[in-house]
């Protein structure tokens, strides 16, 4: 069997025809496996759901009970057969439930990784190795200018802020599924122990997350006296840091928490005072890497700065392909912070 | 190295000045010396070394990365430092913080004896063993390009602040200091004391005058005051000594002490005194002093040519003498000071030098005259270079700062007129949820009948509850988004109008109207006035052309 055939990619997605699914599907079809529960990724209408039971709890937080026809959770590792394929999922270090997507059939292994990083994150199950005859890839960081380097160390930064600006409330933008919670759990691990402030757009996924994860004492922003807020931590949706919201804090000092930030350009446009580089998505020695240990000796790249990650895999001598997917990569895009803040 | 550059990182991306100030205390107390004193000196730009030319930069990357990797990248982050800085592929045994990471201090020393050919691999070794945010700065540090918006008064401030000092006090001692200041940071922290001038031509913190109010009048005596022109040039003081050796040294500072003789060769050479005279720096041709208009095209420029120095010659006009000989004349009345002044420019005989003249007034009402009308009250063709008078207590002494009630300005009304918010962006810092930044334009024959053209940009001169009225109302008058632009309704019968005032008008290509405003700002909002009812392009031509012609122009005759 050839990779094209086994996977297709279609203005849906991709799609699988011998085993009668798509792969984060983009638009409504009859049987959808999800990778993560961001909204790009994870859509509500599909006829049949497959995904891990924490992608299909977000799922149904963000889009309430009737997301789906049906839905079929299941475990990292464990296959399950569609029609002549075989599915297995594997964590992806992306965020909470992350999954690639590993389709086998005929002896002809590929791997849907979906969104994924090789950096460790207290949130969420780290990313597993699956080696495969061709390995689809994002490359929403796919320019050798992003390094990610150690999140401990722009907590640090953050943490520093704090303590040299005491009087100013510290808003941190981080998206609301992952993103945030893992802030959270570094500002913790770091040895903060303060109150952390919300805004409402984290409060459903922040506390679905710390059912199994202790994230400390979290309030709402909502109701907190201004005075009170001063020198505090607050995280929000990055939209929401040139929002009005901001009025109830006190000389408020933005910072966002985000890959982004690597490119001064990129923070200068959003205003931010404190770029954390703190990113979900591997950077471009982690894409390179893992390209490598694969052991494919083909790459398709979904989305994101496909040029350069092609390029990479021609000198490389692998064979490369660019997918251009439409509707990928919003949720995380900065440009996209603008927009209304629907679930980023 | 890594502190600097956490520093600099800092400050490009802190908006306040007090945030700026306190990020540079925070450094100057941890960071020992010398380390901190290079700092200083690179923050103040007092570190000279060659330079690193941008195709070097280019060389040592195109050694390293894929070329398609490269340009890929640098077009995604748009600045070559930092484009280099970012996909440097460091090698893997150099952690980040090794013992072979340089600090700011060897690499300033270095640079200072390096030789030319051996920059690139002394660059190449630095950057191995730098992170991000170092390899940016040091990019930033030998290139000479760091714009992070922090001013040399703004790091002396800082440092002023270690030790409860006024910044006044360090520029008086600059010029005798040297990187790495360590008698500077000593005196601050009390441990020794104050370093001795050397400099036989220092800076005087200058004596600034308080804007007059209608009210203020009645408190005021005329004959306690004198009265004089206020020039619409430069501030600048003049100063001038011989060396024990005989040598000659002038000077001219900005009023914020910065060193500026370089941009003015020709009236530094002409500087045939000992002393220091505080004056205005204006542009003179044929015995006729020039607007700023005029002035302005020679400012800014990198290098001063012979054929600028012809057509642009600077001259001074004095209004006081703070120092004559080796005699301080500070603590002395204005009025001894004048006498000395008057006599000194009398002997000098320098026709690039000459006396700000006094307006004769017996009363405020003949001084309100001469203000609305310079030309015919003494200043004859000088007029356009007149911005209004300046009043001064006979028996002043010489204070740095802004003493209360001994000087005044009275500034000539300014240039208004009613245009129509059109953009709006979003402000910085603390306005960063407010759209502060106004454009806005006035009306003028377009193909489909009138049409509204920009003719300029404010984001001042409104109280912070006007702001909110504003932010309100282009809010909910939003018509189209560009990132963090919008554009607000702007028809004949809706549309918010602004009062704006401005000092002045100058040609321009780069805006479409072909004008650009001097120091604009919302100097009233008239929510009663509908944007049909907002001035013509017309009237702003009218007053550009009055300007040119250099006809006395008052405000009355600007409105129409």
């Amino acid at each position: 069997m050839r990779p094209q055939d086994l996977l297709v990619p279609t203005p849906a997605g991709l799609c699988c025809p011998p085993g009668g699914f798509h792969i984060d599907p983009v638009r409504p079809v009859a049987r959808a496996i999800i990778s993560h529960g961001h909204s790009d990724h994870a859509r509500p209408g599909h006829g049949a759901v497959l995904a891990t039971q924490e992608t299909l709890e977000l799922m149904r937080l963000r889009y309430g009970d009737a997301f789906a026809g049906n839905t079929q959770a299941i475990r990292y590792g464990e296959p399950i057969t569609l029609d002549s394929v075989t599915v297995t999922l594997h964590p992806a270090g992306h965020v909470l439930g992350s999954a690639q997507i590993a389709v086998t059939a005929n002896g002809l292994r590929m791997v849907a990784s979906g969104d994924y990083k090789d950096a460790p994150d207290p949130t969420c199950a780290p990313f597993e190795l699956v080696h495969c005859d061709v390995f689809i890839t994002e490359a929403t960081f796919g320019l050798p200018v992003f390094h990610h380097g150690d999140a401990a160390a722009e907590i640090n930064k953050l943490l520093h802020s704090v303590a040299l600006f005491p009087e100013r409330a510290h808003l941190v933008g981080a998206y609301s599924l992952g993103k945030a919670q893992r802030v959270l759990a570094l500002l913790r691990a770091a040895g903060y122990d303060k109150p952390i402030y919300l805004h409402g757009a984290l409060d459903s996924i922040t506390q679905y997350y710390a059912q199994t994860i202790p994230l400390g004492d979290l309030r709402n922003v909502r109701g907190t006296p201004k005075p009170d807020l001063a020198g505090a931590i607050a995280l929000c949706p990055p939209s929401a840091l040139k929002d009005l919201w901001t009025r109830r804090f006190p000389d408020p000092l933005t910072a966002f928490a985000s890959g982004w930030m690597r490119v001064r350009a990129r923070a200068r446009q959003h205003g931010v005072e404190l770029p954390l580089v703190i990113s979900d998505h591997a950077d471009w020695a982690g894409l390179t890497a893992t390209i490598a240990a694969t052991g494919a000796s083909e790459v398709w790249v979904t989305h994101g700065a496909e040029d350069a990650l092609v390029h990479w895999c021609d000198l490389q001598g692998l064979a490369a392909r660019p997918l251009r997917i439409v509707g990928y990569g919003e949720e995380d895009e900065p440009d996209g912070a603008d927009a209304p803040e629907a679930n980023a | 190295m890594n502190r600097f550059a956490e520093l600099l990182d800092r400050l490009a991306f802190e908006p306040s000045r007090n945030g700026k100030l306190r990020l540079m205390l925070e450094y100057f107390r941890g960071v020992p010396d010398p380390e901190r004193g290079f700092a200083l000196a690179a923050l103040t730009g007092a570190l000279s070394f060659q330079h690193a030319k941008s195709g070097l930069i280019r060389a040592l990357i195109s050694e390293r990365a894929d070329p398609v990797l490269f340009d890929l990248s640098y077009d995604f982050v748009g600045d070559l430092s930092e484009t280099v800085a970012l996909m440097w592929p460091a090698p893997l045994h150099a952690a980040q913080d090794d013992a072979e990471s340089p600090t700011l201090t060897a690499v300033v020393k270095t640079l200072s004896t390096l030789g030319k050919a051996e920059l690139p691999a002394q660059l190449a070794r630095w950057l191995d063993h730098l992170d991000e945010t170092g390899r940016w700065a040091l990019l930033k540090l030998v290139t000479g390009a760091m714009r992070i918006g922090v001013s040399a008064r703004l790091a002396k401030t800082a440092v002023a602040m270690l030790g409860d000092k006024e910044p006044d006090e360090i520029e008086l001692l600059w010029p005798g200091l040297a990187p790495p200041y360590l008698d500077l940071f000593a005196w601050i922290e009390g441990r020794a004391g104050k370093p001795a001038t050397g400099d036989p031509v220092p800076f005087r913190p200058v004596m600034l005058s308080h804007a007059i109010e209608e009210t203020d009048f009645a408190a005021l005596d005329p004959a306690q005051y004198y009265a004089e022109w206020k020039w619409d040039g430069i501030r600048v003081q003049a100063v001038a000594a011989s060396r024990p050796n005989g040598t000659r040294v002038t000077r001219l500072y900005s009023r914020t002490g910065e060193d500026i003789s370089a941009s003015f060769p020709d009236l530094a050479d002409a500087l045939a005194f000992d002393g220091a005279i505080d004056g205005e720096l204006l542009i003179m041709r044929e015995g006729r002093v020039q607007s700023f208009n005029v002035l302005q095209q020679r400012l800014n420029r990198k290098t001063v040519t012979a054929k600028l120095l012809n057509e642009f010659p600077a001259h001074l006009r004095a209004y006081d003498l703070l120092v004559e000989d080796d005699k301080d004349l500070r603590e002395q009345p204005l009025s001894l000071r004048r006498a000395r002044l008057e006599a000194l420019i009398a002997r000098l005989h320098e026709p690039r030098i000459d006396l700000s003249p006094q307006i004769s007034f017996g009363d405020w009402a003949t001084l309100a005259r001469a203000r609305s009308d310079p030309a015919s009250a003494g200043a004859g063709p000088d007029a356009d270079a007149i911005e209004g008078v300046m009043l001064k207590r006979r028996d002043s002494a010489y204070l740095p700062g802004r003493p209360k009630g001994l000087w005044w300005k009275w500034k000539r009304d300014p240039f208004v007129v009613d245009a129509v918010l059109m953009y709006a962006q979003r402000g910085h810092g603390k306005r960063s949820s407010y759209y502060s930044d106004y454009t806005f334009g006035v009306w003028t024959a377009g193909e489909n009948g009138d049409e509204l053209v920009p003719v300029g940009k404010a984001y001042f001169g409104f109280t912070d509850a006007e702001l909110l009225e504003i932010d309100r109302f282009v809010r909910r008058n939003t018509i189209e988004r560009f990132g963090p632009v919008r554009e607000v309704v702007h028809e004949r019968e809706q549309g918010l109008v602004f009062e704006v005032a401005f000092e002045g008008l100058q040609r321009s290509t780069r805006h479409k109207s072909g004008l650009a405003m001097r120091f604009p700002r919302i100097s009233r909002l008239r929510w009663d006035k509908p944007p049909r009812d907002a001035d013509r392009l017309e009237t702003l031509e009218a007053i550009l052309m009055k300007i040119e012609e250099g006809g006395r122009l008052t405000s009355a005759t600007a409105r129409p």
